[in-house]
């Protein structure tokens, strides 16, 4: 059986236990079904695309269904970018399924969450498989459909309903701008097969448009900025497996539309086109750690901070389609490779936090850092692993997230041999946002984890929260252990990717298997080396070490006894920091500019009784400064057009009389 | 290979005897400057063996976090530190990690400490963290910026290619280089909290950074933390040293001969740079936490303007 076709068999499966969910879902125990089937289904998917892009040398693998369109029917095909995606949603859905075989009990209303679970699965996995325009539009708009579904499942709390009303009118907009894409891809030949598409010639203004549309649409999805305002507020409403499928999986998907269309459909790119993707994503990334930086709600804190790793892949996204450009096939490969590399990464460590952010609501109830503390007595297992995902999203050694990220700098060192000014003298300065979004991030993740997992409660809930079930503890474990591995044997990941660099861009990252020690050396070995094995083992050995020493030669003793504080008298879980005053001196240093922050404290007469209050008002510029005068501006007009709702009969027949007559002037002025 | 193992064993172990003895030595010309006699120079010896052999008092709050992190921040340091070249360049194991890799370490080292500072849930270790990330947000773009110019000259960002490349004759003077140079300075003073960014000699005030991520420590765990310490601030010397200044480096396949040689220079070099380190420390007051943004800003500046200069013409 051809890949290809075990891969849709596997998505019939998950779309019929959809169906089978609508039926029985509220029968005692669907839950474990649902998402058993998923754990089971999506594993297999990512085995048998792990093992086609391992194997299959590039060749790739087609499917056609008389389906859909009855001239056209559905091609379907893997190659080794579908296959590499494939991968990663397979991973995350098995993930996914693996936690909400725990957590999946907790649900209130299951009926609403899982027929379109498996739904949502497939609808990825079919994105990524379609091989046509018209399969790959319908099956994006339906993981859209699915999604929205389930960031509604709980309409009734408060915002969910605002969330999905945005999500939707953004994923229409998404959508529209990439039937316009594929329409101009197409051309008025109107063939939508890929292959078609690849071969056809165009018209010069067309890639330039094709691009624009490609980052709205599919930029959109995945959050770049400005179209990021939907997901802060629609992944966190979802429940929290969903949540980790939408951010760590679903943005993935919108990342592989983006590189499907752009580096493979629309051939080689303008010069310019890497400058618009490179300033994009290095203003999505500084832009969405600093919201996550300010953020309170631990769930909203980490879909900012997608919006970050979003910007990093487009970084290195922009850096490939330069290179490409210019023709340095070498250097484009190795960004190519970083930017697929953080997506694996992101998949994975942000699956792996926001699956710990769902065990600590389902433990406490809180979503709030302000409300949380001292998990890390009550919930030790969680906090080891969620620890774990701080780290490698802070892109520190030896995790993963520090791999992609030195991949993504060595690319950027390659910059100064382009020939164009302009991208000379942006690709340093995006070096530096990128490396300050790095550090901001480590602040981030140290607030997030320092906050909700450190300290001591800041509220009954927090102190008497319990480990959550093991199913959700497996999940998050495995990810953990996936973050490390995939940080200590990163040489294994950059091979597994040469097929695809290799299908998109006919070159390849030099071949790592055989070098000594597992090192990597993305170019030559003079030139820059990192042994994350190495690195790993003298930690732990030193780390070792020092215990051994300090155990033998020192003291063992131990004594417990109350916090030292420099003497103060205690006064209680109030006066530890809390997250925004954490965030204040970097508040004081971005906010000010970035976020309009402005604090007021208003101090009472000495004497009086009155409290003191401190306020703190920030704005989304964004959101000020382009959608609410866009919505203020649709509002004005409806409220205009509205009038037309209650003519008379005679002013109707004269309005269509006078829209006939100038309907037919057209037609006979028409040349 | 077992002589190489050897060296690079001599390195590990140079930098972790080494590194008390340049905090000591600074100490006691700092004093010598403000006419106090001053601690003696082997003093930061016995603190650690002191603090070694205490039992150690932990908070009643804390969780196995705050037992495990100053062994994992000493680890990290110390690995970072025994990977820039001290004495000889193109060491066994000096192209396990480049100079990217060697910022991440202390990267990771400064994560762990500033989780280390909020577990006991007291005021002033939260503070304390929140003050290090936000210095750190500003200082690793300009240090990663710095770290481009170089590599951009060397080709590599391996730190005993670019020592290598620094004392070949064809490096000359450049304004890039001299701008590097002041901006790592400066990073460098941020990051080991020194005057004026921090005061390392400060307790039970309300403008430390450092000290107050560490208040709640004793024992064999602040003596971890100390060490650790320490190290950054060899380390940092070191890189200064065999980038800016890479001569008397014994050069790789010079023979066993040329490690004593190097040994000594590198000494020399300490030395050097901690009398200038005290000299600078007691001219300048200590400034203002929300000026510290001002003094990173220029540094992050200097250093994108480095950069800058290498991409629009690479003879600047």
């Amino acid at each position: 059986m051809p890949a290809a076709s075990f891969l849709l068999a596997c998505d019939a499966v998950l779309l019929a236990t959809a169906m089978a969910a609508i039926a029985f879902g509220r029968v005692e125990g669907a839950h474990r079904a649902v998402y058993g089937t998923a754990l089971v289904v999506s594993t297999a998917i990512a085995a048998v695309a792990l093992g086609y892009l391992l194997t299959a040398g590039g060749v790739p693998s087609d499917t056609w269904l008389p389906l859909g369109l009855p001239w056209l029917g559905a091609d379907f095909r893997v190659d080794p970018l579908a296959a590499f995606f494939l991968v990663v949603v397979g991973a995350g859905g098995a993930a996914a399924g693996l936690y909400g075989l725990g957590y999946g009990s907790h649900e209130s209303a299951p009926h609403r969450v899982l027929p379109f679970f498996p739904a949502f699965l497939a609808g990825m996995n079919l994105v990524v498989l379609a091989a046509d325009a018209f399969t790959f539009l319908l099956c994006w708009e339906f993981m859209s459909l699915a999604s929205w579904a389930l960031v509604m499942a709980h309409h009734r709390e408060e915002g969910n309903a605002r969330a999905g009303y945005v999500y939707l009118v953004m994923a229409g907009f998404g959508t529209m701008a990439l039937l316009l894409a594929f329409g101009l891809l197409a051309g008025a030949g109107g063939d939508y097969g890929f292959d078609a598409i690849r071969a056809a010639q165009r018209p010069a203004f067309v890639p330039t448009l094709v691009l624009v549309l490609m980052l709205l649409g599919a930029g959109s999805k995945a959050g770049l900025v400005p179209l990021h305002v939907w997901l802060p507020l629609a992944h966190p409403a979802a429940p929290s497996h969903v949540s980790a499928l939408m951010s760590g999986v679903m943005t993935k998907v919108a990342i592989y539309g983006f590189v499907r269309v752009v580096f493979d459909l629309l051939g080689t790119p303008a010069w310019w086109s890497g400058i618009v993707v490179l300033v994009l994503g290095a203003v999505t990334a500084v832009l969405g750690i600093l919201h996550a930086l300010m953020e309170r709600d631990l769930k909203r804190l980490l879909a900012y901070s997608t919006i970050e790793n979003v910007g990093v892949v487009f970084i290195c996204l922009g850096l490939a389609l330069a290179f490409q450009a210019s023709g340095m096939g070498a250097a484009a490969a190795l960004a190519l490779t970083a930017a697929l590399f953080h997506v694996l990464n992101h998949s994975l460590f942000k699956s792996l936090l926001f699956f710990g952010a769902g065990a600590v609501l389902s433990a406490t109830g809180h979503r709030d850092m302000e409300r949380l503390g001292g998990l890390i007595h009550r919930m030790p297992q969680t906090s080891v692993a969620f620890l774990v995902g701080c780290v490698a999203i802070a892109a520190l050694p030896p995790f993963n997230g520090f791999v992609s990220e030195w991949l993504a700098f060595q690319a950027i060192l390659q910059s100064p041999q382009v020939p164009q000014w302009g991208l000379r003298i942006i690709v340093p300065a995006v070096g530096g946002l990128l490396a300050l979004a790095a550090a901001l991030a480590a602040a981030c993740f140290v607030r997030a984890f320092g906050i909700t997992f450190l300290g001591r409660p800041r509220s009954d809930a927090a102190a008497t929260a319990h480990e959550v079930d093991r199913w959700s503890l497996a999940a998050m474990l495995a990810l953990a252990v996936g973050c490390l591995l995939a940080g200590i044997l990163p040489g294994l990941v950059i091979d597994a990717l040469a097929p695809v660099t290799l299908a998109l861009l006919g070159e390849r990252m030099p071949a790592q298997a055989g070098l000594d020690w597992l090192s990597i050396v993305p170019i030559a070995a003079g030139r820059s080396s990192y042994n994350p094995l190495l690195v790993f083992v003298f930690i732990v050995a030193s780390a070792a070490l020092a215990v051994a020493v300090a155990h033998r030669l020192g003291s063992r003793a131990l004594r417990r006894g109350p916090a030292w504080g420099c003497g103060f008298p205690d006064p209680g879980p109030v006066a530890q920091y809390s997250a925004g005053s954490f965030a204040q001196p970097l508040r004081r240093v971005f906010g000010t500019l970035l976020f309009r922050a402005r604090e007021r404290v208003e101090m009472p007469a000495p004497g009086s009784v009155a409290p003191a209050r401190f306020t703190l008002e920030m704005h989304d510029l964004v959101w000020d400064r382009l959608y609410m005068p866009i919505a203020s501006g649709i509002g004005f007009a409806a409220d205009r057009l509205n009038r037309l709702q209650f003519l008379t009969i005679r002013r109707y027949l004269s309005l269509v009389f006078v829209s006939l007559v100038a309907l037919l002037l057209v037609l006979a002025l028409w040349p | 290979m077992i002589a190489d193992l050897l060296v690079q064993g001599i390195q590990m172990l140079l930098v972790l005897l080494l590194a008390p003895l340049l905090t000591g030595f600074v100490r006691k010309v700092k004093a010598r400057l403000l006419r106090r006699r001053g601690p003696p120079v082997l003093q930061p010896y016995r603190d650690l063996l002191r603090l070694l052999r205490k039992e150690a008092v932990v908070a009643d709050g804390a969780s196995w976090l705050f037992r495990v992190a100053p062994y994992l921040i000493f680890a990290a340091t110390w690995v970072a530190a025994a990977l820039v070249p001290t004495f000889a360049p193109g060491l066994l194991f000096s192209w396990t990690a480049d100079l990217i890799a060697i910022v991440a370490l202390l990267g990771s080292a400064r994560f762990m400490l500033a989780l280390a500072g909020m577990d006991v849930g007291t005021s002033f270790g939260g503070i304390g963290s929140s003050r290090e990330v936000m210095i750190a947000a500003l200082a690793e773009p300009a240090l990663l910026l710095i770290v481009f110019t170089l590599a951009l000259l060397a080709g590599s960002t391996q730190l005993s290619t670019v020592a290598g490349f620094m004392a070949s004759p064809e490096v000359g003077l450049r304004v890039s280089l001299g701008m590097a140079l002041i901006a790592l300075v400066m990073v460098a003073i941020a990051e080991n909290g020194r005057v004026p960014v921090d005061n390392p000699a400060t307790h039970l005030e309300l403008t430390m950074v450092h000290e107050a991520m560490v208040l709640e420590y004793s024992g064999r765990h602040l003596a971890m933390i100390e060490l650790a310490a320490a190290l950054k601030l060899l380390l940092s010397v070191s890189l200064v040293g065999c980038v800016f200044v890479p001569w008397g480096l014994a050069a790789p396949g010079a023979g066993a001969a040329a490690y004593p040689q190097g040994i000594a220079l590198y000494l020399a070099k300490l030395a050097a740079a901690g009398v200038l380190l005290a000299l600078f420390e007691t001219a300048i007051a200590k400034m203002r936490v929300f000026r510290v943004p001002d003094f990173l800003g220029a540094a992050l500046m200097l250093a994108l303007l480095g950069t800058l200069l290498l991409f629009v013409s690479r003879s600047l």
